[in-house]
């Protein structure tokens, strides 16, 4: 075989292996993101059981443990969302702070399954750190 | 008086001069005085070190008045701690990467000798340029010497999560292998302007590729190591920004370091690989970047900054704009036809690559998708591991298969004698670990069902080649073969079967993981697949810095004899005013049995989370062996450089 049509080849494996990589990009991009919205952005009824996140501060005095079961409501101050979780809470679980709650809506309940709270003292997820600067209820020292 | 912490600013601020005339040689038309270059570089190299001494020493001393360490350290902490606590941070991680950038252009003036003036002054003033430009990112941006006028009586403490010996190493081997990429790319734009790559410029090249390669691959499972036993959740990969800015270079610098082989072997691929230097250490900067803005959501950013984060971009503009402009107009010129059969180790390799960097876009994509959105739409969103492993994966997959097709063949052309035989049994061995996994395992899933099979290729596919090439059956020659069959195929192999060892970990915890979650009582057992834990006590200690509450769990077996205790806790820091999990884990080569307390109280009950992960540690195991392997390659290499 001559350069010329080798060349050929590889090129046509590459146009290959690029389309089908563009196609499982594409596929991928479509049907596993996850939309995140904070309580006054998200229509529940419009996502009800897509999976979603949504994020806002822990409302006070709103946590309730039994057993594993975790309710408690994340608030943006203007619209609230009442959220079930069962599993193991992370350490900077607590009420007045930032939090980001993953799973499902059922009826008007949203139903987690990953909660995760900011992870050190300078630090919260940055969506909810924009929305609540957004609407003048950020708590936090600004941002260093 | 002037202290040691202005002494070390001081030299930083020379540091940066000394580079700016390094970068400036080839205009002043020096470029034939090579020595002037490589003093240059080694009083910088001495100067950066100087200057980063004075910053462990202040936090080592615990000099309060200087702001970081106030920040970031306390007296109570212990020594270790102090000492990583220095680049804990954004600013000394910073001067921590600079350090990082004068070492490998300090080795490199001085192992470079035997190379030619104008090419090392050349390869040197570009190293300087890159220098230049992090020395003034710290002083202007990030000075880490800031003294405070009112100095506090004892610092603010670090992170208690990064008070632990995987994450004060991680940084460090991180950065060698994120900056040694510096030096091929300096390699890489020097040669486009010498206009010459050649068989020697792949000779000169590759050692510093395997060297920072094989640290990277350290750096990233130290990482990986970190976040699987100190963030309690049992992942070792979250697809998070962080983890792959990180992934990124690797999966660049992977392709880097096969194709410069093909450039020192065969002088093919020059201008493919030149533009794989510029990318490799330029995805460097982005992972850079994206942990230093705090541009992108992720658990692991340093408190974010626009303004650092513009000093970057503008960096990263300028080593990835200049670069390919000089790439476009000097490219061409180097192109050739290859003279290579379609079979042949030279096309294998030119797979590889294409492979490598399609799975690089992948990741940077899914990286940056989130981020493109917003700034169109407006909407928020995540990519998360679902993404990756519809994508990544697949591509991956052929990347494994190829692993064991390459190495048969030769350069040129024609395969190795017996080499179907290898791709044979390999073969025929994917085929009978895929049925013996179907019918064995109950409830696996397709990707885990492929998963097995590619582990059985790689594995008895790099076996055959091994006893191929060795003849284990004939062992009274075995000596001899040894000795001359030489490392760098020992590079080959370590490096693969690294991945064998890799993925047959991924798959043990990702197919037959177990896991339990519950609220119980001290007096509880809580059985888990073939073993129970007892939850004997919750114990109350102190520790150096911090105070715990701590589970007593006593693992067993079904029958109620022990294996070992379990001491899974929750630390209070007082100085940081924050609480940590610190997961209790026992960790045997056929898995590890891993316990996390989570909250509760006398009345209520403990929330405990307890797993059992088969051959997990088998993830960082390959990675090591897959470094190993890098390091056998770079080792083989000089020792054939000293034989002719």
């Amino acid at each position: 075989m001559n350069a010329k049509s080798q060349r050929l080849m590889f090129v046509a494996a590459g146009a290959v292996l690029l389309g089908i990589a563009a196609w499982l990009v594409s596929t991928a991009l479509r049907d596993n993101i996850v939309f995140f919205f904070t309580p006054s952005e998200i229509d529940a009824q419009h996502y009800e059981a897509k999976r979603l996140r949504v994020g806002g501060l822990v409302a006070a005095e709103s946590l309730n443990i039994d057993g594993l079961i975790a309710n408690f409501i994340i608030t943006d101050d203007t619209a609230q969302i009442a959220v079930r979780y069962e599993g193991a809470l992370p350490d900077l679980f607590r009420e007045g702070q930032g939090v980001v709650a993953e799973g499902r809506f059922d009826q008007k309940r949203f139903i987690a399954d990953t909660v995760l709270a900011k992870h050190d003292e300078t630090y919260m997820p940055r969506e909810i750190a924009d929305k609540l600067k957004e609407q003048g209820v950020w708590q936090g020292a600004d941002s260093k | 008086m002037i202290a040691i912490i202005e002494l070390g600013h001081l030299a930083l601020i020379i540091a940066a001069a000394l580079s700016f005339a390094q970068a400036l040689l080839p205009i002043l038309s020096l470029s034939g005085k090579a020595q002037i270059a490589r003093i240059l570089q080694t009083s910088c190299m001495g100067l950066v070190f100087f200057s980063f001494g004075a910053l462990v020493h202040a936090f080592i001393s615990s000099d309060f008045s200087v702001a970081l360490v106030a920040q970031h350290s306390h007296s109570l902490k212990p020594l270790i701690y102090k000492i990583s606590g220095s680049w804990g941070n954004h600013e000394g991680s910073l001067l921590l990467w600079i350090v990082i950038l004068v070492l490998f252009g300090g080795i490199f003036a001085q192992t470079s000798k035997a190379l030619p003036a104008r090419f090392v002054t050349l390869t040197l003033s570009v190293q300087g340029t890159v220098t230049l430009g992090f020395l003034a990112f710290s002083l202007l941006t990030s000075n880490p010497f800031e003294r405070l006028v009112d100095p506090p009586l004892d610092g603010r403490g670090l992170n208690p999560v990064l008070q632990d010996v995987g994450l004060a190493l991680h940084p460090p081997m991180l950065y060698l292998g994120y900056v040694g990429l510096s030096l091929a790319f300096s390699l890489a734009v020097a040669g486009l302007i010498d206009g010459r790559v050649d068989k020697a410029w792949g000779r000169w090249t590759r050692p510093w590729v395997l060297a920072a390669w094989s640290a990277l691959t350290i750096g990233i499972a130290l990482g990986s190591w970190w976040a699987y036993y100190e963030l309690g959740w049992g992942g070792w990969w979250f697809w998070d920004p962080v983890e792959n800015a990180s992934l990124m270079p690797w999966l660049a610098a992977t392709a880097l370091m096969h194709s410069v082989l093909v450039v020192e072997k065969r002088g093919q691929l020059r201008s493919w690989t030149i533009l794989l230097a510029i990318l490799s250490f330029s995805l460097s900067l982005v992972g850079t970047f994206i942990v230093r803005s705090g541009l992108l959501t992720s658990v692991h950013s340093f408190a974010s900054d626009p303004s650092r984060g513009v000093f970057i971009l503008g960096i990263l503009l300028f080593a990835i704009g200049i670069p390919l402009l000089l790439f476009a107009w000097r490219g061409p010129q180097l192109a050739q036809s290859s003279d290579a059969a379609l079979a042949s180790r030279d096309t294998a390799l030119v797979v590889n690559n294409m492979i490598l960097v399609v799975a690089t876009a992948i990741v940077l994509i899914g990286t940056f998708y989130p981020l493109g959105l917003e700034l169109v739409s407006g909407a928020r969103i995540t990519v998360g591991p679902p993404y990756f492993d519809a994508t990544f994966n697949p591509v991956m997959a052929l990347a494994l298969i190829g692993m064991v097709i390459g190495p048969v063949l030769m350069w040129r052309g024609g395969s190795l004698p017996k080499a179907r035989q290898t791709l044979i049994i390999a073969g025929i061995s994917a085929i009978i670990v895929i049925v013996l996994s179907v019918m064995l395992i109950t409830d696996i899933s397709a990707a885990g069902i492929a998963g097995i099979g590619l582990l059985g290729w790689l594995a008895f596919g790099m076996a055959a080649d091994m006893q191929r090439q060795l003849k284990f059956h004939q062992p009274t020659q075995l000596s001899k073969r040894l000795t001359t069959l030489g490392l760098p195929i020992w590079g080959v192999w370590l490096g693969h079967l690294g991945m064998a060892v890799f993925l047959a970990g991924a798959l043990g915890d990702g197919i037959a993981r177990s896991e339990a979650t519950i609220r119980a009582m001290p007096g509880d057992v809580i059985t888990l697949q073939d073993r129970q834990y007892r939850f004997e006590a919750i114990e109350n200690n102190l520790g150096p810095n911090y105070q715990t509450v701590t589970a007593r769990l006593a693992l067993e077996t079904l029958d109620g004899s022990d294996i070992a205790i379990l001491k899974p806790e929750k630390r209070f820091y007082p100085a940081e005013g924050q609480t940590t999990t610190e997961a209790a884990i026992r960790p045997t080569l056929s898995g590890d049995d891993y316990a996390v307390l989570g909250d509760g109280d006398a009345t209520q009950g403990y929330t405990l989370r307890l797993y059992h992960k088969p051959l997990i540690s088998w993830i960082w195991g390959g990675a090591g062996l897959m470094a190993v392997g890098g390091i056998f390659a770079l080792a083989g290499r000089s020792r054939r450089k000293l034989v002719s």
